[in-house]
């Protein structure tokens, strides 16, 4: 049976509230999950207050500020700022989206940080993608060719090109998949979301020669159809795609092929 | 402990090669129901309330017999991949394989069940 339960050592206590900064006035409140491996403790919520008149917009300028100036053992990923490399996806209250593209506004009353959901924590906000990163490797993202290579490119006309459109933009920051429950029950066996919009972009890539087999290779009651279109994938999604959609999309490919 | 590789994980026992076909069943089942149920209601509504003679009398006719013999039997049919599904969501390991064969069993004795009391009701 599933885990409705976290078990006793990841139940979350009572963490330590950081002083206020001396002589600040408009103060906010940050919330933030803290794990260290090495202390063998329970995880704890820490109170962070972060001074708004010298810190930048986005959550993840909060952050940045905190490790800077409060409590430097404070861990997340971090790398572009501007929404491109996915590294920072987190729980800002309770949605997972990218700290770099969410502003501080979109917030009402305490910002609460947790990890992705439902993923084993490395530390602190640092969830442990391993499998999330295998899975979309075995959907094998890249261009599968029979024909010889052509003298100079793989031409593709302009309205295949905008098949693409909507799905080549995803980044795998893995909030889709951390916000669907099937992936939370089943996630050893289903692919989710991220992978199978990676897989759906391969599939109607015009010039891609393995359609068959990549269909085979989803053609499972777990790998595939765990999928049951509850749409988390498509509201969590920082960048505005739609994983239920391109799922909907290979399961009508796999019921052309059969019927 | 074993020291497998992410990519061996991932890939677990491969694709089954099964899916789509409980899936179309389903997609299949729900379109029949959304017919059938609407005709269902509006056939044997008529007679709710009714004495049981005049139940017998109505059952006789072929149209209200079927209807609701298609019914019964696409719903149970419907309901047990439905649950099976939902097994295969929540449940692990052997008590998934359990489940689904005791809920099988349930759907496919229900139905049994269902039309053999429409045959006795119709056949009065």
């Amino acid at each position: 049976m599933v885990q409705l339960t976290l078990p006793k050592n990841s139940r979350i206590t009572k963490g330590k509230v950081w002083p206020k900064p001396e002589g600040a006035k408009n103060l906010r409140t940050f919330k933030i999950y803290r794990w260290n491996p090495d202390d063998g403790k329970n995880p704890s919520v820490d109170t962070y207050f972060v001074d708004m008149d010298t810190c930048g917009p986005m959550i993840l300028d909060a952050l940045i500020k905190i490790k800077n100036e409060i409590d430097p053992t404070l861990t997340f990923r971090r790398s572009c700022r501007e929404g491109i490399c996915g590294s920072c996806a987190m729980n800002i209250d309770g949605i997972n989206t990218l700290a770099c593209i969410y502003g501080m506004d979109e917030v009402k009353g305490d910002v609460k940080i947790y990890p992705l959901p439902h993923m084993p924590v490395v530390k602190d906000l640092i969830p442990d993608l391993t499998h999330f990163y295998a899975q979309h490797a075995s959907i094998m993202p890249w261009l599968e060719t029979k024909t010889n290579r052509p003298a100079k490119e793989w031409k593709q006309s302009i309205e295949d090109r905008k098949k693409l459109d909507g799905l080549y933009e995803c980044v795998m920051c893995a909030s889709c998949s951390t916000s669907c429950p099937s992936y939370w029950w089943n996630g050893d066996r289903y692919l989710g979301p991220a992978a199978l919009l990676h897989a759906y972009r391969w599939l109607i890539d015009s010039r891609d020669e393995a359609t068959g087999e990549r269909l085979d290779d989803l053609e499972d009651p777990f790998k595939l159809y765990r999928c049951h279109t509850i749409m988390n994938c498509a509201k969590t999604c920082p960048k505005g795609l739609n994983p239920a959609k391109a799922i909907a999309s290979i399961k009508k490919m796999m019921v052309e092929r059969h019927v | 402990m074993a020291f497998l590789t992410d990519r061996k994980r991932a890939e677990g026992m491969g694709a089954t090669g099964t899916g789509t076909d409980h899936f179309w069943s389903m997609t299949k089942s729900s379109v029949a129901l959304l017919i059938l149920v609407p005709v269902f209601i509006f056939t044997v509504g008529p007679v709710i309330g009714s004495d049981y003679a005049a139940v017998v009398a109505y059952f006789s006719n072929p149209f209200p017999a079927f209807i609701t013999a298609l019914t019964l039997v696409v719903s149970l049919m419907h309901f047990n991949g439905g649950v099976q599904t939902l097994i295969e969501d929540y449940v692990h390991g052997l008590n998934r394989k359990i489940l689904i064969i005791v809920m099988t069993c349930v759907s496919y004795g229900l139905a049994a069940m269902a039309v053999f009391a429409l045959i006795r009701l119709t056949l009065q």
